[in-house]
């Protein structure tokens, strides 16, 4: 990491650790009723406090929302290969996808719920009808992107269809994926609330409904602290499996110039 | 392979899409030959059809009418007896300076043991020693071309086809990129074919010029170079090499006048 970078993140945690001072103060300088709004320290206490529930909750949406992630990737890549590679197959799947993203997916929430029940199924269906779309169209237009003197090349040396794929597009397509895959993650998160706000009793989002319920603000705001926190923490996995498998993506304006004065 | 035999013979070679409104014609019965480790240019106005003529060669895209021969056999699709150096390095990105010269070896399910060896000398003789393992955005766009020079030749074909290879790069590039491929063509002696739109360039690397015109391309003269090899660098300031710039800018020019 280098000293900028440095710099960046303290400059990061210092903005946001105003932000909690300012808000703070503001709650008990104005004595504002903690049920409106809660100071962070109640928030940190009510946290505290009920750490057992927070952790059994925050699972159950964690493994909702990487299982709906899981499937949109596996589903999104082989459709994209699909759109990529057998070019007839396109104007089939592509109207389909196009129609399944723009169906308003809270509209189709109780509908799942009544096909699925209460359970995690519904969550996970969610959470990868409102990440998966992102997920298809950058890989398609990775898979699509190959250069035109590359694929010449290939055809030149005869390459199977096969190699065509392996060899050129998938590497290709590689660093589209994570762009589609970084989106997807923060919508996986939003599709498995979505799921939890509609029905069931368990997850960050049940906790929210809940609280709302009783008025219990503190409680909804620990429950979206921890949200916010596990999509920071999902999206950040992301990008770290992104530098390790797209390692060439990274840094080539300063190779470039060291190249240039060597 | 018989010495009469050329390597290449477009022989009435035509080329005419079908567009609106009828169909244009892009290349008007082109006919010459390179001879076993000729080096021969195929120079013309921007835009003619010149890229056409290679990718026919190459055997990417079929000709209308006539004929192209490679070792006296007719061409009907790519051949291993060809590599090809395009206008843009076309490297992959995620590959090292080395992988990407091995590139051909895989596709063509070569043994990669054997040729490695290979490769890395090629690498040598195009002045990446010690670059093998770096990747293409490590790598200057003179140096991305040489590497897929050394990509072309990796499978050792008798023939190199070279499509502008030059032409995004920077004069003094070009000029230094010029003398070394005719030092890479001395030393492996392939019969090549150069694809270009620079005269000096040319002049400066053919044994002959096969001059077309703007569109519909035909040929309107093939130039025998006869300038002395091995062509230093100096040659270019000399009277003959002048001349022969002249007479051809004239051939180009006349066209438009």
């Amino acid at each position: 990491m280098s000293s900028t970078s440095l710099g960046r993140a303290a400059k990061v945690v210092l903005s946001l650790v105003v932000l909690v001072l300012i808000w703070e103060g503001a709650c008990r300088l104005f004595h504002i009723p903690t049920f409106l709004l809660p100071a962070p320290s109640d928030v940190a206490v009510r946290l505290y406090e009920k750490r057992e529930l927070y952790l059994s909750h925050s699972w159950v949406t964690f493994y909702e929302t990487t299982l709906g992630f899981a499937l949109a990737v596996v589903v999104g890549c082989a459709a994209a290969a699909m759109i990529v590679v057998i070019p007839s197959v396109r104007d089939v799947i592509m109207p389909m996808l196009l129609i399944a993203q723009i169906v308003p997916k809270v509209a189709i929430a109780p509908i799942l719920l009544v096909w699925f029940g209460y359970g995690a199924i519904p969550k996970v269906l969610i959470a990868f009808l409102v990440s998966f779309f992102p997920v298809v169209v950058n890989t398609a237009q990775g898979l699509a992107s190959v250069e035109r003197d590359l694929l010449e090349l290939s055809q030149s040396l005869k390459a199977t269809r096969m190699q065509v794929f392996w060899k050129f597009r998938v590497p290709t397509a590689l660093p589209d994926l994570f762009s589609g895959m970084k989106i997807a993650i923060t919508l996986a998160v939003i599709g498995a609330v979505i799921g939890e706000f509609v029905g069931g009793n368990r997850g960050l989002g049940y906790l929210i409904i809940i609280s709302n319920q009783e008025l219990d603000t503190p409680l909804a705001f620990a429950a979206i602290f921890l949200l916010s926190l596990g999509g920071i923490i999902l999206y950040a996995l992301v990008e770290i499996a992104e530098r390790i498998a797209v390692p060439w993506a990274g840094n080539s304006d300063a190779n470039m110039e060291m190249a240039r004065l060597g | 392979m018989n010495a009469t035999t050329p390597a290449i013979e477009v022989a009435g070679v035509s080329k005419t899409y079908k567009a609106r409104g009828g169909t244009t014609t892009a290349l008007n019965d082109l006919s010459f030959a390179v001879r076993p480790q000729e080096f021969v240019s195929v120079l013309g106005p921007s835009g003619c059809g010149k890229t056409t003529v290679l990718k026919i060669i190459a055997g990417l895209v079929a000709p209308t009418t006539g004929t192209v021969r490679i070792d006296g056999k007719p061409v009907a699709g790519p051949l291993n007896e060809i590599g090809i150096v395009f206008q843009t390095p076309a490297l992959m990105r995620w590959r090292t300076a080395l992988e990407n010269v091995m590139l051909p070896i895989e596709i063509l399910r070569l043994d990669k043991s054997t040729y490695e060896p290979q490769a890395i000398s090629l690498l040598k003789l195009v002045g990446l020693s010690g670059f093998e393992g770096k990747y293409p955005n490590e790598l200057s766009g003179g140096m991305q071309q040489r590497v897929s020079i050394a990509r072309a030749l990796v499978h050792d074909p008798s023939i190199l086809l070279l499509d502008e290879p030059f032409s995004a790069l920077d004069a003094m590039t070009r000029n230094q990129l010029n003398v070394e491929l005719l030092r890479i063509w001395s030393e492996r002696k392939k019969s090549s074919l150069l694809i270009t739109h620079s005269i000096p360039e040319s002049v400066f690397l053919s044994d002959r010029v096969v001059v077309l015109s703007g569109r519909p391309a035909r040929v309107l003269e093939i130039v025998e170079i006869n300038l002395p090899r091995p062509r230093l660098p100096e040659m270019r300031i000399s009277p003959a090499f002048i001349d022969l710039v002249d007479r051809l800018g004239r051939l180009i020019g006349l066209e438009y006048a």
